[in-house]
């Protein structure tokens, strides 16, 4: 009887943590003429970028928040649609939660003006701003991809002339990484909002 | 000839008439079965990602392929607006969608018959068995 009720509640994910991914490096400082280290863990860049408002968005709005974030176009004829229809139902998930945001960043920066990111989160149903749509420049927005570990690129020979992953990524409020989600697949995408809890469970006091 | 043996002609001839029409009708049914087993297949690698696996849509982006009376009305469109793609409004369930669908001209008129196939008779939608010679007639008049 003990043990069994041992088992069980070793099962039970209670004080889960989800890990910090990316690279780290140790950094010792002195203290108090103490050697302390301290590990950096990879954190998203600051960065500025437009949203479908074409107001300047940048870190600081994702300040109090977690976040997914995603690289898309919106004339995207391949997996595009099937992550925004997932990603769809996260945002109806954590709907008004003013501690989940999205940010999708589009890798088209020709097309995709605000005013087609606008016209594209209404017919997605987004009327609010907690799901952002980033435009920026060719540098900016290609610049930043591989700091969220997604691979983007203008490729004539991709499907809409764009090359790119589907990733889902989870970020916390210090800018750490702590998931990536096929964006396509809808079990990981049930994996990142089971994921999204425990992460806002850290922040509960 | 007496009575009698009218009255055997007649019924082995229905009876053959009956079993040759069974099996042409049959030999229908498994032509239907096999154009909307790869129409599904088609569909999957065509039309799934906009349109999603239960023909639901996405928002106001890609209409659902749910509006049974919009495809039955349109039946003899499908063909054309899969081939040449289609743009401007559409009232689809009583919702008005105002983007542009992609020509597909890389489909075979085949793999097209076996989309129209599929889509027509999923999702609520029942328009019944559609040949390969009513794509090419639906086609050609769209050209016109």
């Amino acid at each position: 009887m003990l043990i069994s009720f041992l088992a069980l509640s070793a099962c039970q994910p209670s004080n889960e943590k989800l890990p910090i991914l990316g690279s780290r490096e140790p950094v010792t400082k002195v203290v108090n003429g103490e050697n302390v280290t301290d590990t950096i863990y990879h954190s998203i860049p600051d960065f500025n970028f437009l949203n479908q408002d074409s107001l300047p968005i940048t870190e600081k709005t994702f300040e109090n928040s977690i976040y997914v974030a995603d690289f898309f176009f919106t004339s995207c004829p391949s997996i595009c649609p099937i992550m925004h229809r997932n990603l769809l139902n996260v945002y109806k998930k954590y709907k008004d939660n003013p501690e989940v945001m999205f940010l999708s960043h589009s890798i088209d920066t020709k097309y995709d003006t605000p005013s087609v990111l606008k016209s594209y989160a209404e017919k997605l149903g987004i009327s609010s701003n907690q799901w952002q749509f980033a435009s920026g420049t060719k540098e900016t927005i290609y610049g930043i991809s591989p700091a969220y570990m997604v691979f983007t690129e203008e490729n004539d020979q991709a499907a809409g002339g764009f090359e790119h992953q589907g990733w889902f990524i989870l970020v916390d409020k210090d800018k750490h990484i702590r998931g990536a989600y096929n964006g396509t697949d809808e079990k990981e995408v049930d994996k990142l909002m089971k994921d999204m809890d425990i992460l806002l469970s850290e922040y509960e006091k | 000839m007496n009575m009698r043996n009218n009255w055997v002609y007649s019924i082995v001839s229905f009876l053959s008439l009956s079993i040759f029409v069974l099996s042409c009708q049959s030999n229908e049914e498994l032509e239907y079965a096999r154009y909307y087993v790869n129409g599904k297949t088609a569909y999957e690698t065509h039309c799934q990602n906009c349109h999603g696996a239960k023909g639901e849509g996405l928002g106001l982006l890609y209409p659902p392929l749910t509006d049974t009376s919009y495809i039955a009305k349109n039946k003899n469109k499908l063909a054309s607006i899969i081939k040449y793609g289609i743009s401007g409004e559409l009232i689809i369930n009583g919702q008005t969608y105002n983007g542009e669908m992609p020509a597909e001209t890389h489909l075979s008129p085949i793999e097209i018959t076996y989309i129209i196939n599929y889509i027509g008779n999923s999702f609520g939608n029942n328009i019944g068995y559609y040949t390969q010679e009513q794509l090419q007639h639906d086609l050609n008049s769209a050209q016109n």
